[in-house]
């Protein structure tokens, strides 16, 4: 029995990987694709770490910041933990090879790192590698996997956990070559699986896939998952294609305008804010626009290259002469599965959850950009250590085929069914739906409308299914799970924002403008055929 | 507007009819997919060129769908070289083990100081994103399926030029066969790149690095001195 499955092979599951490997354990790490197709590629500015190369910080300070911007939720130990960590974090990454962006001080090792300043930090802490952080920091860890022999098992789709009185023992996949149901057992499990931006089709920067698999499935075994309400909204997408454009045009001097060529909101305040202020300019009939044209051709050339491109390609505006039109659309989940210090899952034993899928309390109620490469690196070594802990402590024996054979008649019953309905469309309705009514400004009426509609299209789930019949390398199948997931994952969302009748970072909701600690400051907790209840 | 699209099952192209209005390969394809033909197979993930996932062929050139604004005519194919899944989805195992048989890896790590020079020399072949277009484009694998091939080799050099590498040796020994000497230097991978990388140029600097560290271009040393016992001694006569 292999002592750590990880699933999902982004940088948490890869920096797991590494270090279970490294404290003895067998590993394999299981992904619905391949290892650097990870969402991790798409983060951009970069890692926060105080290493004061630039100007003066302290890790006090980051630890001051990143609670601040928390509003009152996260756990500020572990925020200790993750911010007095941070420099380690990054000498690892160094000692491996990444490609990080370099100052000129004639120094040696990680004190040539360059820092650059991030929204809400006291000083330039973000280490990155030009606007490629996650990209490099993605494939050097992948490089890294293939020089210590970690065994991968690409294109696996988790169906399962496989549970006995409780006791993770394993999960099932299909394999998505074949459409066989596989059952992997190990005495642990790790789940790296990703956020649930995806639930906002066609608003969000994040990528196709981002569906929430590992939350969905802890959920269904009967773990807990938590502060499903805390979506971050990033305020400048391009408008048609929902594509990201950094937060540095901003940064380097870009301004945001109105349909009159307005300004109306000081562009360097927290992504929150931001978004909320442009949401405001729509309500009043506004297009919103972001003018980098006074920076001139060749400074965004140098500075903002891959921006360009995008605007150039996707919007077709040229960001030199012309406006670019944009919008806020859902970034990134502060939410997902519930986990202690340990990286442990609420609810399953052995089951471990690590990354944007898990809530290990360090974002709250609103995430600094620098924190979430922060998060995999240093928390993803933990949970990669507590899981051969716990693997080389737990007697654990092996575990039948009831979850498979249950997996098989799910599949094969897909396969017999007819589909009257197009879950494609209703993908794109709950797109729609969630921008529109649980988005960065909610109020009570319209979460009750959205709770509704999803309800009913939960209720007619049966009538939806898979045209294509192959049971090989269908894409149609692995869309349409993923479609389950969000679809289950849906009314969490909606239901904690429902309770939550206050505003707190980036749950903003009319009625209750403001935090309320006295009723409000806990985390929403979803467990499983338990009663939905708060959890100080 | 009309594009074609070979698909798997059939081996045949198969035209798909599109309202006539300007958006990405991938965006098509995804539309395609949702409305008209839900058994059309393919890959994508991020939709802005950083996953890697979505390279196909368009009219014969590599190309991310999700980078390519479809034309009327287009021919759609899948990856060269790759072993076809299903339509546009290619199995990649194998043009990534180049990965593992090259140690593109960080060998033995020394402590060193970086500058932003020292940044710059690596950051293009740090961009990236195995795509596989280079892969694909690369004539070599029509009659080497073992080259180690454009994107692995811009991967070891990119380690083996690392100040911090304390161990380039160990690169360059593991690239010798099947690797830098076999490229023709004929430029296509560089054309297929969507990111701008060169790895004709890395493939060169890795022929000086090889001879560096005592390595011979094998072909040179048959063409020009035959059998060893034969050859030209410099210490011998005069």
């Amino acid at each position: 029995m292999i002592d750590v499955l990880i699933i999902g092979s982004g940088g948490a599951g890869l920096t797991a990987a590494l270090s279970a490997k490294d404290v003895g354990a067998s590993v394999l790490v299981v992904g619905k694709a391949y290892p650097t197709n990870s969402q991790t590629s798409m983060a951009q500015g970069g890692m926060n770490a105080a290493l004061a190369n630039v100007e003066e910080d302290s890790i006090d300070a980051h630890i001051a910041d990143t609670i601040k911007s928390a509003r009152g939720l996260c756990d500020e130990e572990r925020v200790k933990q993750m911010c007095t960590s941070a420099p380690d974090a990054i000498a690892w990454l160094e000692s491996i090879g990444v490609p990080f962006s370099r100052l000129d001080n004639g120094k040696i090792g990680t004190d040539t790192v360059a820092q650059r300043q991030m929204g809400g930090a006291s000083a330039k802490r973000a280490c990155y590698a030009q606007d490629y952080t996650g990209l490099k920091i993605l494939h050097t860890l992948y490089d890294t996997c293939l020089k210590h022999h970690i065994d991968f098992l690409d294109e696996h789709y988790l169906l399962s956990l496989i549970l006995e009185e409780g006791v993770a023992k394993g999960a099932t996949f299909l394999d998505i070559r074949t459409g066989e149901v596989k059952q992997i057992n190990a005495k642990s499990v790790i789940v790296a699986t990703g956020g649930y931006g995806g639930i906002y089709h066609g608003f969000t920067t994040n990528m196709y896939g981002a569906s929430g698999d590992g939350i969905a499935t802890v959920l269904r075994a009967g773990g807990a998952v938590s502060d499903m309400e805390f979506i971050q909204f990033h305020p400048t997408a391009l408008k048609n294609s929902s594509i990201l454009i950094s937060e540095s045009a901003r940064g380097e001097g870009g301004y945001l305008v109105n349909t009159k060529g307005e300004r109306f909101v000081d562009e360097l305040k927290p992504r929150d804010v931001v978004a909320r202020a442009i949401f405001e300019q729509f309500a009043q009939g506004q297009e919103v626009f972001l003018d980098v044209r006074h920076l001139g051709e060749e400074k965004l050339m140098e500075l903002l290259p891959q921006e360009v491109a995008l605007c150039k390609l996707h919007e077709n505006v040229d960001p030199s002469k012309e406006l670019i039109p944009i919008k806020p659309v859902a970034h990134y989940s502060m939410g997902g599965i519930d986990v202690n210090a340990l990286m442990q899952v609420e609810g399953i034993q052995g089951c471990f959850a690590v990354g944007e899928c898990a809530n290990a309390k360090v974002h709250g109620a609103n995430r600094l950009g620098g924190n979430s490469l922060l998060e995999i690196v240093t928390f993803g070594k933990l949970a990669g250590q507590h899981a051969y802990t716990y693997a080389s402590t737990t007697s654990v024996n092996m575990p039948d085929e009831t979850q498979k054979k249950q997996d098989i008649d799910y599949i094969e019953n897909l396969f017999s069914k007819k589909s009257t309905l197009n879950f494609y469309t209703q993908r794109e309705k709950l797109g729609e739906l969630f921008y529109e009514k649980v988005g960065i400004v909610r109020d009570n009426t319209k979460l009750n409308q959205a709770l509704e509609a999803v309800i009913a299209m939960q209720e007619k789930l049966v009538h939806m299914g898979i045209e294509d019949k192959s049971p090989k390398n269908n894409t149609n199948l692995t869309d349409f799970l993923e479609f389950v997931n969000v679809l289950l994952l849906s009314s969490t969302i909606i239901s904690a924002a429902i309770a939550r009748d206050e505003s707190r970072g980036a749950h903003y909701k009319e009625g209750f403008e403001k935090l309320d600690d006295e009723k409000f400051k806990n985390h929403i907790v979803f467990q499983w055929e338990q009663t939905q209840g708060a959890k100080a | 507007m009309i594009i074609s699209i070979l698909r798997s099952d059939t081996n045949t192209p198969q035209t798909y009819t599109l309202e006539d209005k300007e958006t990405t390969l991938l965006h098509a394809l995804t539309h395609i997919k949702a409305t008209q033909d839900a058994t059309l197979t393919f890959t994508a993930g991020c939709r802005a060129s950083v996953c890697g996932t979505c390279a196909v062929r368009v009219n014969g050139k590599e190309q991310l769908s999700c980078a390519y604004k479809v034309q009327d005519g287009d021919v759609i194919e899948p990856l060269n070289y790759h072993p076809v899944l299903r339509d546009l989805k290619v199995d990649k195992n194998q043009a990534k083990e180049t990965l593992l048989k090259s140690s593109a890896w960080l060998q033995s790590f020394t402590e060193a100081s970086l500058t932003p020079k020292d940044e710059k020399q690596s950051e293009r072949q740090t961009d990236c994103i195995l795509c596989d277009s280079c892969y694909s484009a690369c004539p070599v694998y029509a009659v080497m399926p073992d080259f180690l091939g454009p994107f692995a080799l811009t991967r070891t050099y990119r380690y083996a030029t690392d100040k911090r590498e304390g161990n380039a040796k160990a690169i360059i020994d593991n690239i010798q066969s099947n690797g830098v000497w076999d490229c023709t230097l004929c430029g296509e991978c560089t054309l297929a790149c969507p990111k701008g990388i060169d790895p004709k140029m890395d493939i060169m600097m890795l022929r000086g690095e090889s001879l560096q560290y005592g390595h011979t271009d094998p072909s040179f040393a048959t063409q020009s001195f035959g059998e060893p016992s034969f050859g030209f001694d410099p210490n011998s006569g005069f």
